[in-house]
């Protein structure tokens, strides 16, 4: 990419953040109802786009390499287990990732 | 105002030390992916949207496609649309600083300003607004400094890029939760999957989301004349 394209990416991306915040500010009078579709689509989409983002995630994990990529789903599966025991977001990220990095050493 | 702030700062001082952390993971994170810290500082300010930041600074050393940024920023932060539902009238008599937290409104200050139980005694404009700022600029200075650090001492970074999979993999679990959520976050992960055997690496997100969406919208019909007929 370059440097022009990369400027346009994040534009984009900085543009659309600020619509999606001042979209209903603008549009949505604060005494009406929402449409029962618009509703029942966000309910849906926040945790369904989170199980599609830990995919994306794992694009890459190739099985000619299988002990690096069984290394990325024990991680995976560590960070789930410390985050579903204690709760703490800084804490799992943190001991996922030291966890990944130090058996990174051993599988090379 | 400055009793407004001592308590915005005592309320959000655990999310400011989450952001600091996390925003600074970001900024290392970009260093590897071979940017310089004005990157993770200038998204940081301008998209102030986690999660969008590191998919956006990965897609950034592939090649140019608009079109996924625009799709994937829009869906993933789609649910600021319902944030925004949510504090049109709290937020409706905060006059000139109203802009600013519509513009600063992250999951946690939404969060954090939605249900906050402020006293009678102080502003609650100027609450709102401390709140957010405090929680906007440990994330930006995170940003920032994690960039720079990145660049200046000299560890063995190997394998830092986990970071956006654990992430994502906290946001996931947070779903699991309630059964509704865990039900929605299971259907996203099956369909990417499904989605990843079929298509490129380079278009299955695009496609993915779009499949997500024309699915729940089918699915939403057919059960709304379901409802009709009976």
């Amino acid at each position: 990419m370059t440097l022009t394209e990369q400027i346009i990416s994040i534009l984009i991306a900085a543009a659309v953040t600020m619509a999606t915040r001042f979209i209903p500010f603008l549009i949505f009078d604060q005494s009406k109802e929402l449409s029962p579709y618009l509703e029942e689509l966000g309910k849906f989409l926040p945790a369904a786009i989170m199980g599609v983002l830990v995919i994306y995630c794992y694009r890459n994990i190739s099985f000619s390499e299988p002990s690096k990529a069984l290394l990325e789903i024990v991680a995976g599966l560590v960070t789930l287990f410390i985050h579903l025991w204690k709760r703490n977001m800084p804490l799992s990220i943190l001991v996922g990732t030291g966890f990944y990095m130090i058996l990174l050493n051993f599988v090379g | 105002m400055r009793n407004e702030a001592r308590y915005a700062f005592h309320k959000t001082s655990p999310v400011m030390l989450g952001f600091l952390f996390l925003g600074a993971s970001y900024g290392i994170y970009m260093h590897k992916l071979g940017f310089n810290f004005l990157y993770p500082l200038l998204m940081a300010a301008t998209i102030f949207a986690g999660s969008v930041e590191f998919i956006i600074g990965n897609l950034l050393v592939q090649s140019f496609q608009p079109l996924t940024v625009l799709v994937l920023t829009a869906l993933v932060n789609s649910r600021h649309i319902f944030y925004g539902i949510t504090m049109l009238k709290k937020y409706s008599n905060t006059g000139k600083l109203k802009p600013i937290l519509i513009f600063g409104m992250c999951d946690e200050s939404f969060s954090l300003n939605a249900t906050l139980k402020i006293p009678d005694n102080l502003d609650h404009s100027y609450v709102y607004f401390y709140v957010t700022a405090f929680n906007y600029f440990s994330w930006v200075v995170g940003a920032g400094l994690g960039g720079l650090l990145g660049g200046m001492i000299n560890l063995n970074l190997a394998g830092l890029d986990f970071i956006m999979t654990a992430l994502f993999i906290v946001l996931f679990t947070e779903q699991l939760k309630n059964a509704r959520t865990q039900r929605d976050a299971l259907i996203g992960l099956v369909f990417a999957i499904i989605c990843l055997l079929f298509c490129s690496k380079n278009v299955f997100l695009l496609v993915t989301l779009v499949t997500l969406v024309v699915l729940f919208s089918l699915n939403y019909l057919i059960m709304r004349r379901k409802d009709d007929i009976n």
